[in-house]
């Protein structure tokens, strides 16, 4: 049995004096898909920054294939594999369209993504390549902002919250665009508001209530009262 | 004809402060950080250049090969080991310790240099000229205007058609998420350092073929390299290049109409220029 390709044991993670997680355990395999849901400040987002290296971690509490990378930097995490398309697109205003796909490319990871496969993939991103990044509509951020995590050939993904302020049709044409990018081996994390999407294209869910882990199951059979109950912590 | 000489000479004066401009426009483009240790740096240049040109009696504008990349490698040090950990949301802590290092540079030079004003011995160079349209033009200053411009381009080149360009521009948009495409910030803001001290090198060995220099001359040409750079508007090269040029030009023709005049009124057009527009007059980025 492989080393899973992320594996969390008792993660907590600290804003100055405020605990935002308390002890989370998580494990990603290769290929797989996880789905991790849960309230505005639920600590999402905090976990996501503790995986990418944006927040330092304690020893051993982040094993990427059986090495402890909870204390490498944001840099050193992307050279291993693991890519992050960021709350809020967080694209580069001063960067084209191309230019901030090239800058996901700058891990020099080898692999199947380049700029002619996320232009076949977001075809739109090619007739844009030299606009200005902020130029563009709120979907066609998202695809620069995935493309742009692809260019770096990662194992892992990670989105978060990639619905987040897009109309219901965008986010239809990027769920329909997920399978396409999460087929080949490649593990991811979906961090969403949207449940049933969410679901939908992860095999396992987990769902965080105040900085824990509250529900942790198979998305296809998972209930919906013990969705409700993880969410909201009512019994 | 005198005032059309004042004004032609002003520009090409212009470009020695777009040189001391330069390093601070990028500075502070990539990393925000306030560099009060500029001049001294300048003007540690030229003394480098003095030890060059004394130790092998090579011609000063050749010292210029040597000097760059020695700056260059001082800049990416003092970078990674010293200033890389004042950076932050603050803006004073990089203020204070820089203004610190210009101190201890000052201290230094005077240490190893002595006091006595030196100037670069560049032989004929220091004083041919030629005639152009009816005016006489120093080489000299030519030869700086020209360095000027094909820095400044060269600057734009890297930032705007090469891939550290591009991390520059990255990192300077959004810190935490360049280090998330794998670019780590304190190697670009080195690289930065090195690429600002670089031109430093430059601008301090044409300053020291151009006029005498001693250890306490730094205040003044970070003063005109700040001035340039507001004038210009933060972030646009090319805007610096104006700014050093409008300031070269106020203090000639000031000069012209009183020679006491001279610095006074370079401060006083940057002063008229900060009141109509506070952001300079190109400004790519708001501050």
């Amino acid at each position: 049995m492989p080393d899973p390709i992320l594996k969390i044991s008792g993660l907590n993670a600290h804003y100055g004096d405020f605990q935002a997680l308390f002890g989370v355990d998580m494990q990603v395999d290769a290929g797989e898909v996880l789905a991790i849901i849960g309230a505005n400040g639920a600590g999402k987002t905090t976990l996501m920054r503790s995986i990418t290296g944006l927040l330092t971690n304690g020893p051993d509490q982040i094993m990427h294939k059986g090495t402890d990378i909870g204390r490498l930097r944001a840099d050193e995490v992307a050279l291993r594999g693991i890519a992050m398309v960021p709350e809020g697109r967080q694209l580069f205003p001063s960067l084209s369209v191309k230019e901030n796909l090239m800058i996901g490319a700058q891990v020099l990871r080898p692999g199947p993504w380049n700029l002619k496969a996320v232009y076949q993939l977001f075809p739109i991103l090619e007739e844009r390549k030299d606009q200005q990044s902020t130029s563009l509509s709120g979907g066609q951020q998202q695809m620069v902002a995935i493309g742009r995590a692809l260019m770096s050939n990662p194992e892992l993904i990670l989105f978060d919250e990639i619905s987040l302020g897009l109309a219901p049709v965008i986010i239809r044409d990027i769920y329909r665009a997920l399978p396409g990018i999460i087929g080949n081996g490649m593990s991811a994390i979906i961090v969403e508001q949207d449940i049933s999407k969410a679901l939908s294209v992860s095999s396992r869910v987990y769902c965080l209530q105040e900085g824990r882990v509250s529900l942790e199951d198979r998305s296809d059979t998972v209930a919906r009262e013990d969705i409700s109950r993880a969410y909201f912590g009512i019994e | 004809m005198d005032w059309l000489n004042a004004i032609v000479q002003g520009t090409l004066l212009g470009g020695l402060y777009a040189l001391f401009a330069a390093g601070l426009s990028l500075i502070f483009g990539v990393m925000r950080l306030v560099n009060i240790a500029h001049g001294d740096l300048i003007v540690l240049a030229a003394y480098l250049g003095l030890t060059v040109t004394t130790a092998t009696g090579i011609h000063p504008l050749l010292a210029i090969v040597v000097v760059v990349p020695v700056m260059a490698a001082i800049g990416y040090v003092l970078q990674r080991g010293l200033l890389n950990q004042t950076l932050g949301d603050d803006l004073l802590p990089p203020l204070l310790v820089t203004f610190g290092l210009s101190v201890i540079i000052q201290n230094a030079l005077l240490e190893g240099y002595t006091a006595d004003p030196q100037k670069l011995a560049a032989g004929n160079l220091e004083t041919a000229s030629f005639a152009f349209g009816g005016l006489t033009l120093g080489v000299l200053p030519v030869l700086t205007f020209s360095f000027a411009i094909a820095v400044i381009w060269g600057l734009q080149w890297i930032f705007y058609c090469t891939a550290l360009g591009r991390a520059f521009r990255a990192v300077s948009d959004n810190q935490d998420i360049a280090q998330l495409m794998g670019l780590n910030r304190r190697h670009i803001f080195g690289l930065a350092m090195a690429l600002a001290l670089a031109v430093t090198a430059i601008a301090g060995i044409l300053l020291g073929i151009r006029t005498s220099f001693d250890p306490s001359g730094g205040g003044g040409r970070l003063i005109f390299g700040f001035e340039a750079v507001i004038i210009g508007g933060l972030g646009n090269l090319w805007g610096t290049l104006a700014g050093g040029v409008i300031l070269g030009v106020a203090q000639t023709v000031g000069a012209k109409i009183d020679p006491g005049w001279q610095i006074l009124s370079g401060h006083i057009a940057f002063l008229l220029i900060l009141a109509v527009r506070p952001n300079g007059l190109f400004p790519r980025i708001s501050a």
